[in-house]
């Protein structure tokens, strides 16, 4: 990626309005009474929370839920962790991504990807949920 | 809940370190160093790292120990430790009625009348470590030096406390006080501690008990407060913001030595642009410059030269380029040639608030315009990110930058170091 951004991720410039129109010249807009409200992307995606971080995804095991290669991940540190939730595990220590399944007493890591086999999480293995993917952000250009 | 203030001191332990690991979950039992700025000394250390590692040892010395025990060093990464910071002190603010941020790792909060205080703190200590993965000790007490106490009471005895100490009571108070060293009192510095002992003074329970007149007379109405505060009675409220700074220094050793003026000039530039950007943040002029440059005052080896000069501005200005002029020209006039400069310096002094000083009618002032161009300047550089517009004299990649050769990346702060998840 070529630009980079130094300091903390800052508020966006303008709001965006719910609906867009063009101005006609000489009447006033009917429309512009009916703005409900203006929309900001960093509250829709709420990344201006402390407990909200922005991560990049590698790898391709996460497809069949929409999560490309070189996706950007909005990850949630404060959320409790439920079976379906996909989430950022640390297993033995390596950051990954995948879907949280619980079934009984039975922890698995799924991926959305017939070319991944479930991961069972076994005795020995060490697992944490660092944060839960509340969103992922990918550029079309 | 009884009446009269409480307050709580929230400290991160070994915050830099802690930092280095949010990300690097494979260090969460690897010992961690962080070094100082161009990697010269430890300046943080993680908690299983401080049986093996010294404060301030220098980094060249002690690096093949690290590399045998396998403990792991850090350039300092301001970008992250500064976005972490702010992160722990958005989750603290949330959860209390008003916070003081002391330092980057540390914030006192205002307490009064909140039922539970204990409770809160531990709500503090869990919050903060979901939110951030930054742990932190949460001291509890009647005055904010009984709370800096009691933090390190949590810290000290961790694994008892759960890192959370609520001193209020009095036996609990008491006992801290008996079995605290008065070294470890907040404002107590090493000369400080000799003259205590000469008074008979070892604990802090003895501080607490000594009579605050002589402490007073003797000493300084500091210490009087810092007895008065450990016997329970509040004396310091949570700040207000600091009052303007009456000078602002920049200044920062080399990457390497220099010998030539035009690099100098630059690391000059350099200083003086950082130092107008915190002039204007604090919304002031200056009416003079100091600028000083040395050369390393250790090596005997080494030639040895060191000098300054103060210059007068043609107006209190806060206009980088006149600072910038100034401060290249003054360099200039103490440059000598043949040595090995290590070091420069840049202050602000004279500092004063716009329509404060006194104007004659024929004084010069700052132009309107380059006012303008200012405000235009740090707008531009809070969007894009220090640096982007700056001075031409200013390099991008200067050769006598810092050197930080073992930096981890900005992982909150720049979307090209972003942390990468696998999928794999």
């Amino acid at each position: 990626m070529s630009f980079s951004l130094q300091g903390p991720l800052v508020e966006g410039g303008a709001l965006l309005p719910l609906c867009l129109f063009k101005i006609p010249a000489g009447f006033p807009s009917p429309a512009a009474d009916h703005i409900e409200q203006q929309i900001s992307l960093d509250e829709v995606l709420n990344i201006r929370a402390p407990h909200v971080y922005l991560a990049s995804i590698s790898g391709d095991s996460m497809q069949g839920a929409g999560i490309f290669d070189g996706d950007l991940a909005v990850v949630d540190r404060s959320m409790e962790a439920a079976h379906g939730h996909i989430v950022v595990a640390l297993l033995n220590n390596e950051p990954v991504c995948k879907r949280l399944c619980l079934r009984g007493s039975e922890v698995i890591l799924l991926s959305e990807n017939p070319k991944y086999p479930p991961r069972y999480i076994l005795e020995g293995d060490e697992l944490a949920i660092w944060g839960i993917v509340t969103s992922t952000v990918r550029s079309h250009v | 809940m009884s009446e009269g203030p409480v307050f709580a001191l929230v400290d991160c332990n070994s915050f830099y370190a802690s930092c280095e690991r949010v990300f690097r979950p494979d260090l969460a039992k690897v010992p961690v160093v962080v070094l100082s700025n161009n990697d010269g000394c430890v300046i943080a250390r993680s908690y299983d790292a401080k049986p093996f590692v010294k404060m301030g040892e220098p980094y060249f010395q002690i690096k093949d120990k690290l590399q045998q025990l396998g403990i792991v060093a850090f350039s300092s990464n301001y970008a992250l430790y500064g976005d972490m910071s702010q992160r722990v002190m958005s989750v603290i603010e949330s959860l209390v009625p008003a916070v003081e941020v002391y330092s980057i790792d540390e914030a006192f909060a205002d307490l009064r009348g909140v039922p539970g205080p204990e409770a809160l703190g531990r709500k503090i200590r869990n919050q903060v470590l979901r939110s951030t993965g930054i742990p932190v000790g949460v001291g509890i007490a009647r005055t904010k030096t009984l709370a800096k106490l009691a933090n390190h009471t949590a810290k000290r005895l961790q694994a008892q406390t759960g890192g959370v100490v609520d001193i209020c009571e009095q036996f609990k108070r008491d006992w801290v006080l008996r079995n605290t060293d008065v070294a470890e009192v907040w404002g107590v510095g090493r000369r400080m501690k000799a003259h205590l002992d000469e008074m008979g003074i070892k604990t802090a329970m003895d501080l607490a008990k000594a009579d605050p007149w002589t402490l007073r007379k003797r000493f300084s109405v500091v210490i009087e407060k810092t007895a008065r505060e450990l016997a329970g009675t509040s004396c310091l409220e949570l700040d207000e913001p600091d009052p303007p700074k009456q000078e602002i220094c920049c200044s920062r050793m080399f990457g390497k030595r220099l010998q030539e003026l035009p690099a100098i000039k630059e690391a000059v530039a350099t200083y003086m642009m950082r130092a107008s950007e915190k002039l204007r943040a604090q919304h002031s002029l200056c009416k003079k410059v100091r600028v000083s440059i040395r050369t390393g005052m250790f090596n005997a080896a080494e030639a040895q030269y060191a000098n300054g000069v103060v210059v007068d501005l043609p107006y209190p200005t806060d206009d980088v380029r006149v600072l910038t002029q100034a401060a290249t020209d003054a360099v200039e006039s103490v440059f000598r040639p043949g040595f090995k400069y290590s070091k420069a310096e840049v202050m602000l002094l004279s500092l004063c608030q716009p329509g404060e000083f006194t104007e004659d009618l024929f004084a010069r002032s700052q132009p309107g315009d380059a006012t303008k161009v200012m405000s235009v300047l740090d707008a531009i550089n809070s969007r894009w990110g220090r640096g982007t517009l700056r001075v031409a004299s200013v390099p991008a990649t200067p050769e006598w930058a810092m050197r930080r050769n073992l930096m981890s990346q900005s992982y909150t702060t720049r979307l090209d170091q972003l942390w990468r998840i696998h999928c794999h």
